[in-house]
């Protein structure tokens, strides 16, 4: 059905809210789309997310911007989210969203996935889960790595801001060592979780460490990665969006973190499995990168 | 492996011929076998169109999972895998039902324990997937057997609960089980207990019916929530969402919320009198003074002790709940009409039977309600504990 059900009722229309009607008219699509949708349409169409409720100047709600300008079928995807600042956002999402409790993203987006393959095999439903680095590294880990060994179809995208930051800034397993938050007030005492890397040895077919500071950059990892879950296996990006207000940034500042992230902590780290790199040559043969 | 696109309108997947639950439960004729509780919930769920299971093992139900495991492998459910551990399965499952699948689950004891906080996600996004519990008790110290003090902890989870006391009901309720959690007046999850080993494992004779016709499939169009498809406009695209806001419209919005999931619990009640023929059963003398209340095996012994008391010139009645949520005050109520003692006897250490038929019932009726005898850790419950127990009251000091 996908993008059936963004068609309005003509009986209706009269009374719809402007964006649910640029929703049908004025956003892209994948089936309207000649080529795939990018970050360039942006500034031109409908997003796919209306309004937010984050902190002015956020990068987590730029890059959120990004991964949904870059979903190849967004008309077919379903994305799961966990607690935190995202799940602020999600109600604002125009797609198929849930959120169910902290840290179980993964396990939840592995019977739906699993679901909608057995109910639609003809059709290419993609199952993204979106969540920050507590429900992702900490309280959701076991669920995310099995997830991996399972060899779920799944996208997994953790915008990994180093901190608690909904519960008011508390230390998460992806603080820096040494820095000082809540909860760790003499300083963290261990390192940083190679998330990323656990990532390439627990399965995943695709794993990306990178800041949200290039929206090109993310929105060409977001494809990469959601067309290697479909077709061949889990694929993880672990994307640095910092939480301003915790480490003492303005609203102008975050992208200047994250530019300065690129070189240190959130150096490119790029794994694609022999399978995936084949894949991708062929899609882009294809057209569809 | 079966592909769901094989089902026609007659007929699912797997080729079995599609029938309505009434003729399954009341019209289908009859054969009997001898199986065990496990064996049993094979039979049932290979006869109800089922989408999807998720297993974890935990004695004593992991026999069941693998039973639906095989069930997957000949082509009668459509998805089947085995998780991590209870709290990711109770999620996967979850997940499953989300995304439109009729949705069965099994677990015990400390599992149920585990994956406690999915279960009231479940009732509050009005999942109707099936959770078997066969009950074992609480560790520690490390237990495996039977006891049935987890229940207690389901009771406010906003899911049906209900209670079958041997294989047979055990088939037949699964097969019910479905059909009222997906009405879509209810549509909230639901639980079908049994005491572990006592059911799980002991054989007995199961009448069936043939297993060349099966449930018609889950229609998760019908349901009260749009399913996570992408298949309906999706229900959350707000401007002003109210979750996660402090303010009146987002208290007003948890509290009825929470209201219409106790609701739907309360609608499932015309549905569960017709296809269980009554939330509860009574037997035995109808002018007894003395009256027995209880639920799965423990009705079983009380029956026993009826049996014996009756040699002793004591009359007594028992009262079987089939069903915990909702619970059957009315029924009850009627039943103890004209009961001086009633004792509820169970296999847990609390008493939360006996503490749910007081909560009920309190102000409502004379009877006395007696916890006991209450028998934890597995151990039996034997006639003779609950003819003393009978017999301290009715001639006190002197035994039987």
């Amino acid at each position: 059905m996908g993008l059936d059900i963004y068609k309005i009722n003509p009986e209706f229309r009269e009374i719809m809210p402007q964006e649910i009607i640029d929703l049908e008219e004025k956003a892209t699509w994948s089936e309207k789309m000649q080529k795939p949708r990018g970050i360039k349409e942006l500034p031109e169409t409908k997003e796919l997310l209306e309004e937010h409720s984050l902190c002015a100047g956020c990068p987590e709600a730029a890059a959120l911007r990004y991964v949904l300008s870059a979903l190849p079928k967004p008309e077919d995807t379903v994305i799961v989210n966990s607690t935190g600042c995202t799940s602020l956002m999600f109600p604002h999402i125009a797609l198929h969203t849930v959120h169910s409790l902290f840290g179980n993203q993964n396990a939840v987006a592995s019977g739906i996935k699993r679901v909608l393959d057995w109910r639609f095999p003809d059709t290419e439903k993609d199952v993204v889960v979106l969540a920050g680095d507590g429900a992702t590294v900490d309280i959701g880990l076991d669920y995310t790595l099995q997830s991996f060994f399972r060899q779920e179809n799944i996208t997994t995208i953790c915008f990994d801001n180093e901190v608690y930051a909904n519960t008011g800034g508390q230390e998460s397993g992806m603080t820096a060592k040494g820095q000082v938050f809540k909860m760790a007030p003499t300083g963290k005492k261990f390192d940083k979780v190679p998330m990323w890397e656990l990532a390439t040895t627990s399965g995943c077919h695709y794993s990306v460490n990178m800041t949200a500071s290039a929206p090109k950059a993310v929105a060409k990892a977001v494809r990469e990665a959601i067309l290697v879950a479909r077709e061949i296996g889990p694929t993880y990006l672990n994307i640095y969006t910092p939480c301003i207000l915790e480490i003492g940034l303005s609203a102008n500042e975050g992208l200047g973190e994250m530019k300065d992230q690129d070189k240190d902590r959130f150096a490119s780290y790029k794994h694609v499995s022999p399978e995936a790199e084949e894949f991708l040559a062929k899609c882009k043969e294809e057209g569809r990168l | 492996m079966s592909k769901r696109s094989d089902m026609t309108n007659t007929h699912n997947w797997s080729g079995q011929k599609l029938v309505s639950t009434d003729y399954l439960l009341f019209e289908a004729p009859r054969t009997k076998h001898f199986m065990t509780g496990s064996e049993v919930m094979k039979e049932a769920i290979k006869r109800c169109t089922v989408d999807a299971s998720v297993s974890y093992p935990i004695t004593p139900q992991s026999e069941a999972a693998h039973l639906i495991g095989e069930l997957w492998a000949e082509g009668y459910v459509g998805v089947y895998f085995r998780g991590e551990n209870e709290f990711g399965v109770m999620s996967e499952v979850a997940g499953c039902s989300m995304a439109g699948a009729r949705t069965v689950t099994t677990t015990s004891g400390p599992g149920t324990l585990r994956a406690m906080e999915n279960f009231a996600m479940w009732s509050g996004t009005r999942a109707p997937m099936q959770l078997c519990l066969m009950a074992r008790g609480i560790n520690s110290p490390l237990t495996i057997q039977p006891d049935n003090l987890e229940v207690q902890y389901l009771l406010e989870t906003g899911m049906q609960i209900w209670y079958a006391e041997n294989v047979q009901e055990l088939f037949d309720m699964t097969i019910a089980a479905f059909t009222v959690a997906e009405k879509p007046d209810v549509h909230v999850p639901i639980v079908t207990v049994v005491d572990g080993f006592f059911v799980s494992h002991t054989r007995e004779a199961v009448m069936l019916p043939d297993d060349d016709i099966a449930l018609h499939p889950y229609d998760p169009y019908k349901a009260p929530l749009p399913p996570i498809d992408s298949e309906m406009p999706p229900g959350r695209f707000l401007r002003d969402p109210f979750v996660m806001k402090s303010n009146y419209i987002s208290y007003a919005t948890h509290a009825s919320w929470q209201w219409e999931v106790r609701s739907a619990v309360e609608r499932s009640r015309p549905y569960a009198e017709h296809y269980l023929k009554g939330l509860v059963h009574i037997t035995g003398d109808e002018d007894a003074e003395i009256a027995f209340v209880a639920c799965g095996t423990a009705s079983n012994q009380a029956k026993e002790a009826h049996r014996e008391l009756k040699k002793l010139g004591v009359k007594t009645k028992v009262i079987k709940l089939r069903t915990i949520r909702p619970f059957p005050e009315k029924e009850l109520l009627a039943a103890l009409e004209g009961v001086k003692h009633a004792f509820v006897p169970e296999f847990n250490v609390v008493g939360w039977l006996a503490n749910e038929v007081r909560s009920k019932l309190y102000g409502k009726c004379d009877t006395q309600i007696i916890s006991g005898p209450k028998v934890g850790g597995g151990m039996s419950l034997p006639a003779e504990a609950i003819i003393h127990e009978v017999m301290e009251v009715v001639n006190p000091g002197k035994g039987a």
